[in-house]
């Protein structure tokens, strides 16, 4: 019944390859892009502060598949000549899911309390050291689940490049459809795919909550 | 080249393109309501069941969530759209293939289901901040478990819950647009024919930008009113 499945799989697997690379870079970029989105909105600086919350709340409002096609559009007239899907997809990707990291990033930051740093400088410590040693690994536990969810969604919200062209694993899918005509076989083995993926994922996550909430710290 | 681009901004109301913009306004909101109807009715039925004291109940209302949460919602929506109607066999799968506008209908559908998914996580979340207490007060009135749900428990849970039900809300106008990948001519389908046609995609797309946001703003305001009508009297509001 699958033999459809099997018959495909090298091309189908180089698609899922394709996907679990745009996620890495995706995530790489959103992530590190994302401390800066955090650190901006807690900024008392307001020239910081109010462009960032600006960016933050526009890109959280508009769909992402609006974002890939702007910046599908966009790119040809900065450059002067059309992007490759790829790159231009991992582009949009960073912008859309840096927002969604800066929040979780900035929930990180504010949830150390004053009363908790000056306890470490009381003790002797010197700022760097609190930062090492107290704030960076409650702040990195307390972040951790959801940063492993958002990771899930930007995995999943990466299909979402098939719209640009990118062979991805559903455009891949898609196109052997069209040859093939077996649409329950195909779209079952993609979503068990991506099923096997993110709920392994959440399990995880789910574990690293329980573990904070048992030596409470979340 | 470099900068060299001649914005036109009029592709946004010249015809037939402002005629087409209007038209996937009007599509975006139909999709959004009707699938919010299916997802709120579905993600209160689930997130009732998750709690329910009958083992089995729960165990399927939790495989639904895990389900729908776990796969992408494009790959949902192709499942639906090109699987969904060949589960009902071969002969009444071409009957339902021929139905006109499918992809709209499939396109509601699928978007109820998925964020009755979320909707149910919401429910469940809103059952656990009522306390023990409260259901057993219920129950020693005398009521039965599905009377306590009914009256009780559900109506409060929901308004407790109204503000990450705003998010959903939002949530799904946003999730619309990815009904155009099957065809489904709402506001980022219209902005990308428009762009096929002139060539001013960049445009076109600001301009879907500006109407989401609009309605973001439109529904955030909306659901303000909704939470202060239905805020419960002594509970910290905002």
């Amino acid at each position: 019944m699958f033999d459809v499945v099997a018959r495909n799989l090298y091309f189908l697997m180089g698609g899922f390859l394709v996907t679990l690379q745009l996620t890495a870079f995706a995530l790489g970029g959103g992530i590190i892009l994302g401390m800066l989105v955090g650190l901006g909105r807690i900024s008392r600086n307001a020239y910081v502060y109010q462009p960032v919350t600006l960016y933050v709340n526009f890109i959280r409002n508009v769909p992402l598949i609006l974002v890939i096609f702007w910046f599908y559009f966009v790119m040809p007239i900065i450059i002067g000549r059309p992007l490759d899907p790829f790159p231009s997809a991992v582009i949009s990707f960073i912008i859309f899911e840096a927002t969604y990291f800066g929040e979780i990033f900035r929930a990180g930051y504010q949830s150390i309390s004053r009363d908790l740093i000056n306890a470490a400088y009381s003790t002797g410590l010197t700022y760097g050291q609190t930062a090492r040693f107290i704030l960076i690994p409650i702040a990195f536990r307390r972040m951790l689940p959801s940063m492993i969810t958002q990771s899930i969604v930007t995995f999943q919200d990466t299909s979402l490049a098939f719209v640009i062209g990118l062979r991805e694993f559903v455009r891949r899918t898609s196109i052997v459809d069209n040859l093939e005509v077996r649409s329950i076989q195909l779209f079952g083995f993609v979503a068990v795919v991506f099923f096997i993926f993110c709920f392994t994922g959440s399990k995880i996550s789910r574990h690293f909550e329980e573990k904070g909430r048992r030596a409470n710290i979340i | 080249m470099g900068f060299a681009y001649d914005f036109d901004w009029g592709v946004l109301w010249r015809q037939p393109y402002g005629t087409w913009l209007l038209q996937g306004i009007w599509l975006t909101l139909k999709i959004g309501f009707l699938g919010w109807i299916i997802a709120l009715f579905t993600g209160i039925v689930i997130g009732t069941l998750r709690v329910t004291p009958w083992r089995w109940l729960r165990f399927l209302s939790a495989a639904y969530t895990e389900v729908f949460r776990n796969v992408p919602f494009l790959v949902q929506l192709f499942f639906w759209y090109y699987a969904g109607p060949m589960i009902f066999g071969q002969h009444l799968g071409r009957l339902i293939n021929q139905i006109v506008g499918l992809n709209y209908y499939v396109a509601i559908i699928a978007l109820g289901l998925y964020t009755a998914s979320r909707v149910a996580e919401h429910m469940r979340a809103g059952f656990a901040s009522i306390s023990r207490d409260q259901y057993q007060a219920v129950l020693s009135t005398g009521m039965t478990h599905a009377q306590m749900y009914r009256h009780v428990i559900i109506p409060y849970a929901l308004r407790i819950i109204i503000p990450p039900l705003t998010t959903e809300f939002l949530t799904i106008f946003k999730n619309s647009s990815i009904a155009m990948t099957i065809g489904v001519a709402e506001i980022t389908f219209m902005s990308y024919r428009i762009d096929a046609d002139t060539y001013h995609g960049l445009e076109a797309t600001t301009g879907a930008m500006a109407i989401y946001l609009l309605l973001g703003l439109t529904v955030v305001k909306m659901m303000n009113i909704v939470e202060t009508r239905f805020k419960i009297p002594g509970l910290i509001g905002r």
